[in-house]
Formats: structure tokens, C-alpha cells, sequence
């Protein structure tokens, strides 16, 4: 084997079909290097970029998973959301403070969050559902009532143990949510990339009768992959209340289409079968860094929804290129 | 000789198209099979009832005496029995190794086994080994079988069914895209599988092929048994003349 295909081996398994989306992060980040070196190159200002993607990256990371298996995920703004409504009536419920609550809230949150992934995990698998019909369903259905619990009134307290810690706190000078997210991402891409539950993930996603008739419960693996989903979405539910101190009602209307298109934008296939979750790292990174970039050298930030609209378009080119070459022969 | 599988007198409806009409087959211990007949006869739909995709509307099938109609996919796996699918069923993106592990992947040793963590060198030594047993050369192990060859991928579908198979390898049109050294590796296979003591079911409209390699021929025609043929007691005319219809065997439906 020749040394240059071992080293491009290496770079396949660790980018795989992202390698062109991290160059052009590297050349965004460049840019705003170059154009104001000191108000963007900062670790403060780079820092504020991470936190302003935590949430997009924890819910990003179970939506790899299920793009990775053809399917799609379109509850996970609403889910969010209807997390943090139930986390927040319980806590209230407890008290409103104390860390009791506070640890109690994290945990429900989560548990609503993985009931709606189990509640589309089943309507894909058991009544056959199309994903973006079932998931479309659940949008609006956790949005809805999220609404009628509160009355369409935010709700605002929290325990500040939680806003300390999880919302505004730092360790060792890193915000939690940062480590939050990047540890959820390193959890997922370990589990996707090394384990049999990540194979079988992109195995259903290839060819899902093939991994029916090798004896793969596809069912059971489907279910499990969209209440991984929703889990995620519940802790981005508690994230979001802590860092805001309101369960932001009205806030993520379009998280499930910024997810959708990070995740896209990092390399993973509409189609199933092929992703990685450093792509999905990086193509939630684009949008943040334009995003901050674009105020620092003074440009309206409105042109972030502009390129990032450029940019997922020219991904999902790339990956039809792609599999044009191969279906080729 | 005792059969090791029996089917009898399946039928098995899609909508209104009846593909098997009360088929019956059987394969003995250590011995070859060819399943023959026309286009559309029903014989990847009989072996897809047998191997637990399809369940069957009507009739038995048996293995080693039990019943094993309408078990799942891999209840029939663990019985021993593997098949090549004329699909193929294999994961278009995912690479040679992967394939021929799917469903029943080594997992490394230890703590991180525990936690479902893959052994990839270890698989992917064992494909290789596999793969030159049967004269496939595969320039790039860890590219996804949907770059390789069509034959390519139809060898890596005949290595996992012999892989894995303890007691009866199933094979729908294993050469069908196949170059000749190919093909004959793949008929050697199925000499070595018959003298590990296996049987094997051979699909394939390839004569020559069957003639060289089978013990029997069985002939299906629009989904019912027309003739049990010993193949050193029969000629090509005999049976084509069964698969079109001209010359039917009354006993062996
Ligand atoms: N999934 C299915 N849905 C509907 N009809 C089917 C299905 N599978 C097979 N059939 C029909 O059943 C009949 C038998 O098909 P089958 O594939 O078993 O034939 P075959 O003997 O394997 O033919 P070939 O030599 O072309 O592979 C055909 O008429 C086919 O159209
Ligand atoms: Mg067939």
C-alpha cells in the first residue's frame, strides 16, 4: 500500500465526505482573521461563538444519527421547547430552587424530551409514517402543547443553581454549555464512528432491507435512534431555560431547519447511509462563526441566513456529485 | 437420505400474483441442489420464504425436522443457514469488511466490547483472508462496496453466505455477473462446502454450470415442482424440456 493512499485512508475515516466543508470553514475563519484580527481571533469572542452553537450542536448530534438512517427529524425546535415547559412546571412544582430541583428538572426534561423521540421513533416504524410527515406532526403537536400548559405565557423561574451552573457558569474558564455540547458530540461521533450501534446506524441508512435480512432489528434500532433524538432535543430544552431564564416559547421555530442544514452542510447524506459527526461539528460551526463574523467587520448579520442558504445548497450539490461518480460505473 | 430441508406444498400471494402455487423442495444432508427453472417460476421468492423474508400463505417447510416457516430472518441464521440473495442485500456504503460482518459484527475484547465497541482490524484481516480464498482482488478493502464491480460485490455476497453458514448455504444467481476464473472459484466453493459436510441450493440458469456441480436438479415452474432430476442421470434436453413446460414429472409435485 502506497503511502499516499494510507494517508488518504486516514483522512477519509476521520472526515469522511467533509473534508471540502472544513476547508471552507478554515478560509471563512481565515477571512475574519485577516479582516479584524483582534475583536474576532479572541478566545473570549471565540468562546461566545460556541456558546451561541451549544444548543444547535447537542440537538445536531442525534440529528446525524437520524439522517444517517434516511430518516429526518423535524420536531426537535418544538420538542425542545415542550421540554423545557414540563422541566419547568415540575421545578416549579418542587419549589422553584435548590439543587434537588434543579438536577430533578435536568432529568425531566430529558425524559420529555426522549417520550415525543419515542412517540415518532414508533409512528415511523409502526404505522409507517414517512419521517418527515411523522416528525412534521410532532412539530407541531409539542409546540402546541407547550402553549396550552403555560397558557402561552413564558415561564421565567428557574432554580439559580441551574443559571449558575449549566446557563452561565464556567469550568476551568469554559462555559458549561460549551462543555456540554462538545462532550455530547464526542459521546455521538465515538458512538457512530467505533461502535456496532453506529455500523448498524449507517447500515439501516444504506440499504435497510439488506440489514433486515443479515438480522439487524430495524425496527427496534429506528425507535432507539429517534429517541436519542428527542433525549438530545429535552437537554437542549433545559440548556436553552437555563441559559435564558425563560422557556422561549416562540424561539425555535426554525431549529429543526438550522439542524437539518448544519448537519447537511457537514457531509451527511439526505439519503442515509454516510455522515460523520465531525462534518456535523463543522457544519453547525459555519453559521456561528458568519454570524459573529459578519457584526464584528461590520456587515449586517442578516447576510448569514444568505450564505448559509449558499452554502447548503452547494453541500447537497456536492454530495449528489459524488454519488453520481459512483453510481457511474 | 434424510432431508435436511423439506418444503412442502407453499404458496405465497403478492396481491394477485400467486408466485408459488404449492411448491415443494428439498435438500439433503451434504448435498448440492439446483433449483432451476424459467424466468419468474418463483425461485428466489421459494428461497426468500425458506430463509424467513417472506412468510409463506400456505404449506410446511422443515429443517433438521422442525418447523421453521415464518421465523424471522435471523432465527434463520442461527440455524445455520445463509443465502445469496439475487439482490444481493448488501450495504452499498459500507465497506467489504463491514458487509460480510453485518448483522454479526466482532466487538472488541474486554471493557470496550462491553460498551459495543467494534474490532475492525480483526474483521477486516478475516474478509481479506476470505476474499483471496475466493481469487477476488479488491484494490481499495475499505471502499464502499458500491465502488466496486459488479461482480465484485456478487463475490462478496457469495463470502459472507459461506462465511456464516454452518448447515446450508442458499445461492439465487451467484455468477450470474461473474468472470470464468470467478465462476469456477465460486463452483469450487461449492465443491469445498459440500465436502465440509454443508448442502447448498443452487439458483442458476447456467447449464453447464449445474450440470458440473449439482447432485440433483429440481424445476420449478410458474411456482409448482415439475421434475426431481439425479444430474448424473439426466441430459440438457430433459431439463428444459421441464422448465418450458414440454415434459412434466407427475410425482414431483
Ligand atoms: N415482492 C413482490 N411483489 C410482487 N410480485 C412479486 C414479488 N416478488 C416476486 N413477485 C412475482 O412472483 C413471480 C415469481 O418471481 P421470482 O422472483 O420468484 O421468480 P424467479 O424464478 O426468481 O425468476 P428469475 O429467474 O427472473 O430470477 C413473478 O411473477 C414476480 O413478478
Ligand atoms: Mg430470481
Amino acid at each position: 500500500m502506497s503511502a499516499r493512499a494510507s494517508t488518504g485512508r486516514r483522512r477519509r475515516a476521520l472526515l469522511g465526505s467533509a473534508t471540502d466543508i472544513t476547508a471552507i470553514l478554515l478560509v471563512i475563519v481565515a477571512l475574519f482573521a485577516i479582516l479584524d484580527f483582534d475583536a474576532f481571533f479572541t478566545t473570549a469572542n471565540l468562546t461566545n461563538v460556541l456558546i451561541s452553537a451549544s444548543l444547535l450542536i447537542v440537538m445536531a448530534v442525534g440529528a446525524t444519527f437520524v439522517l444517517v438512517t434516511g430518516g429526518v427529524d423535524l420536531s426537535v425546535g418544538s420538542v425542545l421547547v415542550f421540554s423545557g415547559v414540563v422541566a419547568g412546571e415540575v421545578m416549579k412544582a418542587m419549589g422553584g430552587q435548590g439543587w434537588g430541583a434543579a438536577l430533578v428538572g435536568v432529568a425531566v426534561s430529558m425524559a420529555a424530551g426522549a417520550a415525543w423521540g419515542v412517540v415518532n421513533g414508533l409512528v415511523v416504524t409502526k404505522l409507517r409514517v414517512p419521517p418527515l410527515i411523522a416528525t412534521l406532526g410532532s412539530f407541531g403537536a409539542a409546540q402546541g402543547l407547550a402553549q396550552v400548559i403555560t397558557n402561552g405565557n413564558d415561564l421565567k423561574d428557574i432554580p439559580y443553581e441551574l443559571v449558575d451552573t449549566l446557563g452561565v457558569g464556567r469550568v476551568a474558564g469554559v462555559p458549561w454549555l460549551v462543555v456540554v455540547a462538545l462532550a455530547v458530540a464526542l459521546a455521538g461521533g465515538l458512538v457512530l464512528a467505533v461502535t456496532r450501534y453506529g455500523r448498524r446506524t449507517y447500515a439501516i441508512g444504506s440499504n435497510a432491507e439488506a440489514a433486515r435480512r443479515a438480522g439487524v432489528s430495524v425496527d427496534r434500532h429506528l425507535v432507539s435512534v429517534y429517541t436519542m433524538a428527542g433525549l438530545l432535543a429535552g437537554l437542549a430544552g433545559i440548556m436553552s431555560y437555563a441559559q435564558f431564564g425563560s422557556t422561549t416559547l416562540s424561539g425555535h421555530a426554525t431549529d429543526n431547519l438550522a439542524v437539518i442544514a448544519a448537519v447537511v452542510i457537514g457531509g451527511t447524506s439526505l439519503f442515509g447511509g454516510v455522515g460523520t459527526m465531525f462534518g456535523t461539528l463543522v457544519g453547525t460551526m459555519i453559521p456561528a462563526v458568519l454570524a459573529n463574523g459578519l457584526v464584528i467587520v461590520g456587515l449586517n448579520s442578516f447576510w448569514r441566513d444568505f450564505a448559509v442558504g449558499v452554502v447548503l445548497v452547494a453541500a447537497v450539490y456536492l454530495d449528489q456529485l459524488r454519488r453520481r461518480a459512483r453510481t457511474a460505473r | 437420505m434424510t432431508a435436511l430441508l423439506e418444503a412442502r406444498g407453499v404458496t405465497k400471494r403478492f396481491g394477485a400474483v400467486e408466485a408459488l402455487r404449492g411448491a415443494s423442495f428439498a435438500v439433503g444432508e451434504g448435498e448440492v441442489v439446483a433449483l432451476m427453472g424459467d424466468n419468474g417460476a418463483g425461485k428466489s421468492t421459494l428461497i426468500k420464504t425458506i430463509c424467513g423474508v417472506y412468510a409463506p400463505d400456505a404449506g410446511e417447510i422443515h429443517f433438521a425436522g422442525r418447523p421453521i416457516a415464518g421465523m424471522s430472518p435471523s432465527a434463520v441464521h442461527d440455524l445455520g443457514i445463509e443465502t445469496v440473495y439475487q439482490d444481493l442485500a448488501l450495504a452499498p456504503d459500507l465497506d467489504t469488511a463491514a458487509n460480510l460482518f453485518l448483522g454479526r459484527e466482532l466487538l472488541a475484547p474486554g471493557l470496550l466490547g462491553r460498551l459495543g465497541v467494534l474490532a475492525k482490524k480483526r474483521m477486516a484481516a478475516r474478509a481479506s483472508q476470505v476474499l483471496t480464498d475466493l481469487k477476488v482482488a479488491i484494490k481499495d478493502p475499505a471502499a464502499p462496496v458500491a465502488t466496486l464491480s459488479g461482480g465484485q460485490q456478487q463475490s462478496v455476497a457469495v463470502a459472507r453466505a459461506v462465511t456464516w453458514a454452518d448447515r446450508l448455504v442458499i445461492m439465487d444467481e451467484p455468477t450470474a455477473a461473474l468472470g470464468v476464473p470467478q465462476t469456477r472459484a465460486v463452483l469450487d466453493l461449492i465443491r469445498r462446502v459440500r465436502d465440509s459436510g454443508r448442502s447448498v441450493v443452487l439458483i442458476s440458469h447456467s447449464l453447464p454450470d449445474v450440470l458440473a456441480v449439482s447432485d440433483r436438479i429440481e424445476v420449478l415452474r410458474l411456482g409448482r415442482r415439475v421434475a426431481r432430476l439425479v444430474t448424473k442421470d439426466t441430459d440438457e434436453a430433459q431439463i428444459v424440456g421441464a422448465m418450458t413446460g414440454a415434459w412434466t414429472q407427475e410425482e414431483a409435485a
